[in-house]
């Protein structure tokens, strides 16, 4: 009945709910067991990441096929992306509320470039809604999808890493080296962020038939 | 002096047996208390456990619901 991949989805994180409660963590001042937040908070963001390459792969689709069905899952998967934002923002505000001691700071690279990047997406559905003719919107909106995703990747990923961040792995070393995660955390790490990509898939998934049925029937 | 030393003495070694008596009742027989150690935080793990199972199971509820949708 349930689509394999679902299953192994629910699996997955609930493997990392729980071991990831548990597993060896290594004793840092300041962060504590804190630490553990990078199983549940970083997880969140890759899944938003994800949705957003989702989303710009089916509008370069729709661009060169131009059908409609293309259309309708590239927007649903820019929603599911925004979506997964905020308990990215939430849990960031809290981890960075106790670590960092301020819920914001505009010192960090990364917290501005992801402020920008949802602004750039909420454009985006106020682009869409602001065109009644679906070809047209439809292209436009692909368009436009494809300089959102690249804007996104440019604040979040690029910009963060040549300046000075206090997230780790930004500031000009890589993520995830031996300073940041050993292969305890590892263990969890991984299947925490398959395991999210996959759930964000089953969102994308339900979102994206009910799309599909209201359309077809208002058709 | 030497009688009023005398008298504590004697006070103290008569409380001696409730002393004993008292670690006594610490010290309780090991039972199956997991759930009870390492500062209680099984019972944290059992309760995200529950929320995101609940989630899921709402998840799976709405995916049947539209499959019977369509179809129609």
């Amino acid at each position: 009945m349930i689509k394999w991949w679902k299953i192994a989805a629910v699996l997955l994180i609930l493997y990392t709910l729980i071991w990831g409660m548990l597993a060896p963590v290594p004793r840092l001042n300041i962060l504590y067991e804190t630490i553990r937040n990078l199983f549940y908070h970083v997880p969140i963001w890759f899944a938003m990441i994800f949705q957003m390459g989702y989303s710009v792969v089916f509008a370069i689709k729709h661009l060169s096929k131009n059908d409609l069905r293309s259309d309708i899952v590239s927007n649903q998967a820019a929603q599911t992306g925004l979506f997964f934002a905020l308990p990215g923002l939430l849990t960031g505000c809290m981890w960075a509320k106790f670590t960092w001691g301020t819920w914001w700071t505009f010192e960090d690279p990364k917290l501005n470039g992801v402020a920008i990047a949802i602004l750039i997406y909420l454009a985006y559905f106020i682009l869409r809604s602001s065109i009644d003719d679906e070809q047209k919107r439809a292209r436009i909106a692909a368009v436009y999808n494809i300089f959102a995703f690249v804007m996104m990747f440019v604040f979040i990923m690029i910009l963060p890493r040549l300046t000075d961040s206090l997230h780790p792995g930004n500031g000009g070393n890589p993520a995830f080296g031996k300073y940041d995660l050993d292969n305890d955390m590892r263990m969890v790490f991984y299947p925490a962020v398959i395991g999210w990509v996959l759930l964000s898939l089953w969102i994308l998934d339900v979102k994206k038939r009910l799309a599909i049925l209201t359309h077809e029937q208002n058709q | 002096m030497n009688k009023i030393n005398k008298l504590i003495i004697m006070a103290i070694s008569l409380l001696l047996p409730f002393l004993v008596n008292a670690q006594e009742v610490t010290a309780e027989p090991q039972m199956a208390d997991t759930f009870r150690s390492e500062g209680k935080i099984y019972v944290v793990i059992t309760v995200i456990s529950i929320i995101f199972v609940c989630l899921i199971g709402y998840l799976v509820y709405i995916d049947l619901k539209l499959r019977k949708l369509e179809k129609k």
